[in-house]
C-alpha cells in the first residue's frame, strides 16, 4: 500500500471571542487523501472548512493536531508564537510550501494587480529556484499551456483577464511550486456555473496528468460531486459524516447532509421542506 | 503616460489663468489706496499728485486692462518693481525662494521618512505600537507649527545648543544645520495625515487574498511586504506625499517667522501689510503656481507606480462585467 499523500489527525482550533471566551472553529477533525486522490470538504458559511484550508498551508496555525504530507509530518509547534505567517524560515519554508499549496475563491484579489501573468509565475519559480534562465522561461510557457491560457494573457494583468483566467493563472502559480497537495477553498465559487465547469475539467485532467492531489472545499454539493473521490461533511466544525462522494450523495447518513442535500435547487424543489427540515436539526449552541 | 499630457497641460493653464485673475482682482479689490502709499510723505499729498503716481503706475485704468498689462509682462518674466522696495520683484523673489525652496525639500524629507516610516510600523505591529504612532503623529498634528517652533528652539536650541535658531547658515552643510530645526517644525504637522494614510493604503494591500497566496508559496515575511504590500500601497501614499509638499509651498510663513528665516512666506506677509501689490501678486502666483506643477506632476507618475490606473481602465471594467 502507498503513502496516503495527505493525513490529517485530530485538528483543532479555537479563536479568541471579544468577550474573553473562545469559539471553536475545528473540533478534532481527521481525513485522509490517498496520493492522487481528492477529497471534498463541504459545509455551510461558519462551519469551519475554510479555517481546515487555512490551516493546511500554515496560514492558520492549529491549537492540536497533526498534518502529514507523504509520510512527513509539518505539524508546527503547537504552543504559541504568532498567529499569523509561515513557520521556520528560508529552506524549510520553501519546502513546506512544495508540500501543499493553495488557491482562493476569489480570483482577482488573489492576484497581484501589479503583476502580468508572466511575471507572477516567473516570480513563483525564481523563489523556488527550480528553473533558471531560459529553463525558466520554458517551464512559464509549459504552465500557462498547461492551464489554457495563450500569448494575450500570458503579457495580461490580473485586470486585463477574465474571472475565469485569473483563476487558471492563480492554479497555474500553485502547480508551479510543484506542490504534491493541492487546496482548492471555494475556488469555482466566484464564477459563472459555464466558467465553473471548465475550471473543473482543468482541476480533473491536471489531477490525471499530475498525480497532485486535490482537496476541495466547496459549499456546493454539485461540484463536489464532480471533481472528488471522498467528501467529509461539516457542520459546526466538526465532521459528521465522511465517506465516497458517491455514497455520500445518494445516500447520506447524516441528517445535515441530507438537509443540504435538499438544498439544492432542482426540479419540483420545495424550499419550505428545506426549512422544515432544518428545524429539526439540533438547535444551535 | 504621455497620452493625457495635452489635456494635463491645458487643465494645468487653465487653473493657472483663473488663479491668477483672482489674485490679481483680490488685491485691487482689498482696501487703501496703493497711491497713497506710493506717493511717499503724506503731508505734502494733494490731488493732483495723486493723480499723477495713478497715471505714472497705470492705476487709473480699468481692471481688466490693468490685469492684462500684468499678466502680458508677468508671461515675458517682468513682475514689476515693488511699491515698498522700488526694486525689481523677480530680484526680491529670486533672493528668498531657494531658502523656502530648501526649508520645503528638507521638511518633506522628514515627513517621508518619519510619516511612511510610522504609517509602515503600524501597519506590521498592531497593538500598542500602532496605537502609540497614531497617537503621536495626531498629537503632533494638533499643536500650532509656531508653537511646535518655539519648544524645538527652547529644547534643541537653547538648552542643548545643537542647533542654531534663527538665520540660515553658510554652505551645504551650515543651511542643513541651520534649517533642521524649521524643516522639522514644519513637517511635524504632516506626519499625522501622511502616517494615517500609509497605515490605511499598508493595511488594504495586507487584506488581500494574494498576500496570503504569497505567504502559501514560501516567500519571506520581509520580501511580502516589500514587494506585495508596500509596492501595493505605494500609489496613494506618492499622492498625498505631493499634495502635502505641495501645500507647505504656501505655509511655510510661520515657521519662517519663527526661525527668522527670509524666505517667501515672510516676504508675502511684509508685502501684505504694506500695501505691495505687484510682490503680493506675484508671490502668491507663484505659490499657486508651485501647487499646480506638483499636482501635475504627481498626477502623471501615479499610473508609473500603479499599474492599476493606467490605460484602459473603462475597457476592463466593462469586460469584468461582463464575464465575472
Amino acid at each position: 500500500m502507498t503513502t496516503p499523500a495527505l493525513v490529517v489527525e485530530g485538528l483543532y482550533k479555537t479563536y479568541a471571542l471579544p468577550d474573553g471566551g473562545r469559539t471553536t472553529a475545528v473540533d478534532t477533525v481527521s481525513f485522509t487523501v490517498p496520493a492522487g486522490g481528492s477529497l471534498g470538504i463541504v459545509g455551510e458559511s461558519g462551519s469551519g472548512k475554510t479555517t481546515v484550508a487555512r490551516m493546511l498551508v500554515d496560514l492558520v496555525r492549529p491549537d492540536a493536531g497533526t498534518i502529514t504530507v507523504n509520510g512527513r509530518e509539518r505539524t508546527p509547534g503547537v504552543r504559541g508564537g504568532r498567529p499569523r505567517g509561515p513557520v521556520g524560515r528560508g529552506a524549510e519554508r520553501l519546502r513546506r510550501a512544495r508540500e501543499i499549496q493553495i488557491v482562493f475563491q476569489d480570483p482577482y484579489v488573489s492576484l497581484d494587480p501589479r503583476l502580468s501573468a508572466r511575471q507572477c509565475l516567473h516570480g513563483a519559480l525564481r523563489l523556488h529556484g527550480r528553473h533558471q534562465g531560459r529553463a525558466a522561461t520554458t517551464r512559464v510557457d509549459e504552465l500557462l499551456d498547461q492551464v489554457g491560457l495563450g500569448k494575450r494573457e500570458a503579457e495580461a494583468r490580473p485586470r486585463g483577464l477574465s474571472g475565469g483566467q485569473c483563476q487558471r493563472l492563480a492554479i497555474a502559480r500553485a502547480l508551479a511550486v510543484e506542490p504534491e497537495v493541492l487546496v482548492l477553498d471555494e475556488a469555482v465559487a466566484a464564477l459563472d456555473v459555464s466558467i465553473q465547469a471548465q475550471i473543473l475539467l482543468l482541476l480533473a485532467e491536471i489531477r490525471r496528468e499530475t498525480g497532485v492531489a486535490l482537496v476541495f472545499v466547496s459549499h456546493d454539493l454539485a461540484v463536489v460531486g464532480h471533481v472528488t473521490d471522498d467528501t467529509l461533511v461539516m457542520r459546526r466544525g466538526r465532521a459528521v459524516e465522511t465517506g465516497p462522494t458517491a455514497r455520500v450523495l445518494d445516500a447520506p447518513e447524516d441528517p445535515y447532509t441530507r438537509l443540504l442535500l435538499s438544498s439544492v435547487p432542482r426540479e419540483g424543489w420545495d424550499p419550505a421542506e428545506t426549512v422544515r427540515m432544518r428545524g429539526q436539526l439540533t438547535p444551535e449552541p | 503616460m504621455l497620452r493625457g499630457l495635452p489635456r494635463r497641460l491645458a487643465g494645468l493653464f487653465a487653473t493657472l489663468f483663473a488663479a491668477s485673475f483672482v489674485i490679481f482682482a483680490a488685491a485691487y479689490a482689498a482696501p487703501g489706496d496703493p497711491a497713497v502709499l506710493l506717493s511717499g510723505s503724506r503731508q505734502e499729498l494733494t490731488p493732483e499728485k495723486l493723480a499723477a503716481v495713478r497715471a505714472q503706475y497705470h492705476l487709473d485704468e480699468p481692471l481688466v486692462v490693468q490685469y492684462g498689462r500684468w499678466l502680458w509682462d508677468s508671461a515675458q518674466g517682468d513682475l514689476g518693481r515693488s511699491f515698498q522696495y522700488r526694486d525689481h520683484v523677480a530680484d526680491l523673489i529670486g533672493a528668498r525662494l531657494p531658502t523656502t525652496l530648501e526649508l520645503v525639500a528638507y521638511a518633506t524629507v522628514f515627513f517621508v521618512i518619519l510619516g511612511v516610516g510610522s504609517g509602515v510600523l503600524a501597519a506590521l505591529r498592531r497593538g500598542w505600537v500602532d496605537s502609540a504612532v497614531v497617537g503621536g503623529t495626531t498629537l503632533a498634528a494638533s499643536v500650532p507649527s509656531f508653537v511646535a517652533a518655539i519648544a524645538l528652539v527652547s529644547l534643541f536650541g537653547v538648552r542643548l545648543g545643537w542647533f542654531p535658531v534663527t538665520g540660515q547658515g553658510e554652505g551645504f552643510t551650515g543651511r542643513l544645520h541651520h534649517l533642521t530645526l524649521p524643516a522639522f517644525a514644519l513637517a511635524l504637522g504632516a506626519l499625522a495625515v501622511i502616517s494615517r494614510v500609509t497605515r490605511q493604503a499598508m493595511a488594504e494591500a495586507y487584506a488581500s487574498d494574494h498576500v496570503d497566496a504569497a505567504r502559501a508559496s514560501g516567500m519571506a515575511e520581509r520580501q511580502i511586504v516589500i514587494r506585495h504590500v508596500l509596492r501595493n500601497a505605494l500609489g496613494p501614499i506618492v499622492t498625498m506625499c505631493g499634495l502635502v509638499m505641495a501645500g507647505m509651498l504656501a505655509g511655510t510663513v510661520v515657521v519662517e517667522t519663527a526661525f527668522g528665516l527670509s524666505g517667501v512666506g515672510s516676504l508675502l506677509v511684509s508685502a501684505i501689510s504694506t500695501h505691495d501689490f505687484p510682490v503680493t501678486q506675484a508671490v502668491l502666483l507663484l505659490m499657486v503656481i508651485g501647487y499646480v506643477v506638483v499636482t501635475t506632476l504627481v498626477d502623471l507618475v501615479h499610473p508609473l507606480i500603479d499599474p492599476r490606473v493606467s490605460r484602459g481602465t473603462k475597457r476592463h471594467t466593462a469586460k469584468r462585467v461582463k464575464t465575472a
